[in-house]
């Protein structure tokens, strides 16, 4: 099989196996749901609903007037018993509706079906999207709608549906990919509208083959829809190297990928779009990989959103060894949990928990012996190591000269490093305080004028 | 559910390779094996010995020096035995055994511990004993055991070519690569056995084939140009250290350059100065200076071929 990649990245063993093979499990629900009203990149949203409202699965419970900024809805039925600041998956405070669910699972009447997607207007079908709260699921929770939306001066020729979910253990986005192949390929269709794309890709790592089969199977009479195979390789799902392995097109350092004409959906956020228009369904549930070494039954699972992660981890048996560390998603760029009460949110794709036997808790570094590993590791082709030495000697100007500020925190050379010395987590402060140096510059410049 | 303080919160990433500092020096180990075995079969059990005695005092030395100055001690990561290999490597079977703890000390203590120990040195400690050594006694370094068709010594190869027709023998560029009817180093002799080395440390991805290559193709150029043609060229690569320096020693990490086309240029210019040397300079040694030399240029090379980063051409 002829495969498309990038230059440069890491083979840290896929894990996959553990649940690959899982049909996607429907948990039951959890009595309290917390809404984080921030579960995106953007202006945080105003609470809609108050203490003692009745809400229904689908009621919008908060919305904001921002363009960059993404509605929350209630994922079930029952009464607001709180609004308040509580701690979520990234660790930061922000407020919350938490619901008390009356289990009665009664739908927000107002909901209906929009009209046909091909009826719809570019405009139409953005607001829609909008209107439904969809976000980037892979993680990153960009507003979709902004992402469809394409500014005037621009061409998008290329919508990309990522399928690549190259971090290891992570197979929420293979099953979505086999048990509803035909959401992702509607959705596809949806956003190539929306964005006048003329061309779609459904691009997936060659570990999924069976899900490649499928969905070749599917879009064989589609003439501008193409399934793309994928080397298995970390980060192939990161946008920018997604991009240049299907069109060899490099977006510019601090650009978009509409500079280079394309858009990347991921596979949740695709199935997403499509639910909204096949039954009017908001963003309320996504696919939850449970997974690691301290699980007692690894599983995918249909979650709804605002269930927390506590609650999930009891009813899969609670862990199998004490856990050293349970992440939010993938063991190279996941979020550390110290609280397991915090809610499943738009862009948990996965919770895995791990004994020490995994992960590498090793402290001390030993000297960098200049292997060069770090370097044919980046896939932004920088020089982890030097500018991990100039952010040690407070050099930061050196940094930004070594690109500090391109670095796209994958951690492929601190994975590779046989001195386990901490390079993208000096490279990330290094990128803060160029990136912050930077914006000074140019506000006393802006002064000075 | 409680897991208050049990649980570890830091950044990512949260798994590593399992690869560390002594995978890859055993790798290198390894990888030196056939050349020893050639060694101790060309020049018998003093070259056994010499090897023996450079590893252990190479260690010896490491250890003293950290339980001395109260540092980790790290001879557990071998790249002590590495030097002591790679410095056993490059003398002749016939060294006095104090010479060779001389070279050791000037190795280890000298050109790797005064610096910060591993990784921080800017020469190769091994190539710096062995230069300390070519300096303070010119007549052992150059004198190579009894060797049965000895037309060579070290790399002079201009002054005998195979073609001269003088001895009753006249080994060629073949006899050369296996290590027969050429005198020399312990390690250097047999070219198979090298090359053998290298092409498990390329397999292994220990080292990338830019240093070695343009170190081997720039020797051969620059002798078939300057040296006598074509067929001195082959012998000029399988004669004298080149193809231990190309392969073991400009490709040591710590010395030199991380980028692409940094390792393209220290290869190239390794074979560049090694023939300077040869030809023009004083010495019939060429390889060991070229690499010190360009040791030292290394972190200069790194500055001028950072590469373009993801993205960067378009901006431009």
């Amino acid at each position: 099989m002829k495969t498309a990649t990038f230059r440069h990245g890491i083979h840290p063993g896929d894990h996959k196996d553990y649940t690959s093979a899982r049909t996607i499990q429907k948990l039951g629900e959890s009595e309290i749901m917390i809404f984080p009203l921030s579960q995106h990149i953007g202006a945080p949203c105003e609470a809609l609903v108050s203490v003692g409202d009745r809400v229904y699965v689908g009621t919008k419970i908060g919305d904001c007037g921002a363009f960059v900024s993404a509605p929350i809805h209630s994922s079930v039925s029952g009464e607001v018993i709180k609004i308040e600041q509580r701690r979520t998956v990234n660790g930061t405070l922000a407020n919350c509706v938490v619901v008390k669910n009356d289990f009665k699972n009664a739908a927000e009447p107002s909901i209906n079906v929009p009209k046909d997607y091909e009826k719809c207007t570019p405009e139409e079908i953005c607001a829609l999207v909008r209107e439904a709260g969809i976000v980037g699921m892979g993680g990153a929770t960009f507003p979709t709608h902004v992402k469809l939306t394409v500014p005037k001066d621009k061409k998008i020729d290329c919508l990309i549906i990522n399928g690549a979910e190259c971090e290891p253990y992570l197979t929420s986005d293979h099953r979505v990919m086999l048990e509803t192949p035909e959401q992702v390929v509607l959705g596809l269709k949806i956003a190539m509208r929306a964005t006048g794309a003329d061309k779609g890709y459904i691009a997936v790592e060659t570990n999924k083959a069976d899900a490649i089969k499928l969905l070749s199977s599917l879009v064989e009479n589609e003439e501008n829809i193409a399934v793309r195979p994928l080397k298995v390789k970390y980060p192939q799902g990161s946008e920018k190297h997604l991009i240049y392995a299907i069109t060899h097109r490099e977006v510019p350092s601090g650009g978009l990928p509409s500079d280079v004409g394309a858009v990347v959906l991921n596979i949740d956020t695709t199935t997403a779009i499509a639910r909204k228009f096949l039954y009017g369904t908001p963003l309320i549930r996504r696919i939850v990989t449970l997974g690691g070494d301290a699980v007692k039954n690894p599983e995918n699972y249909y979650v709804k959103i605002g269930t927390p992660i506590s609650w999930i981890i009891e009813q899969n048996g609670g862990f199998a060894a004490e856990p050293r560390k349970v992440l939010a998603g993938g063991p190279m760029m996941g979020i550390p949990l110290f609280d397991l009460d915090v809610p499943v949110v738009k862009g948990t794709g996965a919770v895995l928990a791990f004994t020490s036997d995994v992960l590498c808790l090793q402290e001390q570094e030993d000297n960098c012996i200049r292997c060069g590993k770090c370097v044919s590791a980046c896939p932004m082709n920088l020089l982890p190591l030097y500018i991990n030495d100039y952010y040690r000697i407070n050099n930061v100007s050196m940094c930004e000269k070594y690109n500090a500020a391109d670095c796209i925190e994958c951690g492929s050379c601190s994975f590779v490093c046989p001195s386990k010395r901490h390079l993208v987590q000096t490279i990330r402060l290094a990128k803060q305080e160029v990136i912050s140096q930077k914006r000074e510059r140019t506000r006393l410049q802006e002064a000075a004028k | 559910m409680n897991v208050e303080g049990k649980l570890a919160v830091s950044s990512s990433p949260h798994i590593r390779s399992k690869n560390s500092i002594q995978d890859t020096m055993l790798d290198v180990i390894l990888a030196l094996m056939p050349a020893a075995f050639a060694g101790v079969y060309f020049f018998g059990a003093r070259a056994m010995s010499v090897m023996v005695i450079s590893v252990a005092s190479c260690v010896i030395f490491e250890f003293l020096w950290q339980k001395l100055t109260k540092r980790k001690v790290t001879i557990k990561d071998l790249s002590a035995v590495v030097t002591g290999m790679l410095l056993a490597y490059s003398l002749p079977a016939s060294i006095p055994y104090w010479m060779v703890v001389v070279g050791a000390f000037v190795a280890i203590i000298v050109a790797k511990q005064f610096f910060g120990g591993i990784g921080q040195n800017f020469m190769n400690p091994a190539l710096c004993g062995r230069a300390f050594m070519l300096a303070s006694f010119p007549v052992a370094m150059t004198a190579f055991p009894g060797n049965q068709m000895n037309i060579f010594q070290t790399d002079v190869v201009t002054t005998a070519t195979p073609l001269s027709g003088e001895s009753l023998y006249t080994p060629n560029a073949f006899h050369f690569f296996l290590g027969f009817g050429k005198s020399g180093c312990i390690g250097e002799i047999c070219i198979v056995a090298l090359l053998l080395g290298g092409a498990y440390l390329l397999f292994r991805k220990v080292i990338s084939w830019r240093i070695p290559v343009s170190f081997i193709i720039s020797v051969f150029l620059m002798t078939a140009f300057f040296g006598g043609g074509g067929l001195n060229a082959f012998e000029a690569l399988f004669s004298g250290g080149v193809m231990l320096g190309a392969i073991f020693m400009a490709t040591d990490y710590t010395t030199s350059p991380v980028t692409f086309w940094g390792q393209i240029i220290m290869g190239a210019g390794c074979g560049v100065l090694t023939c300077v040397i040869r030809f023009w300079g004083g010495y019939p040694e060429g390889v060991t200076y070229a690499i010190l030399l360009m040791n030292a240029l290394s972190p200069l090379i790194d500055k001028i071929t950072v590469p373009w980063k993801f993205g960067e051409v378009r901006a431009r």
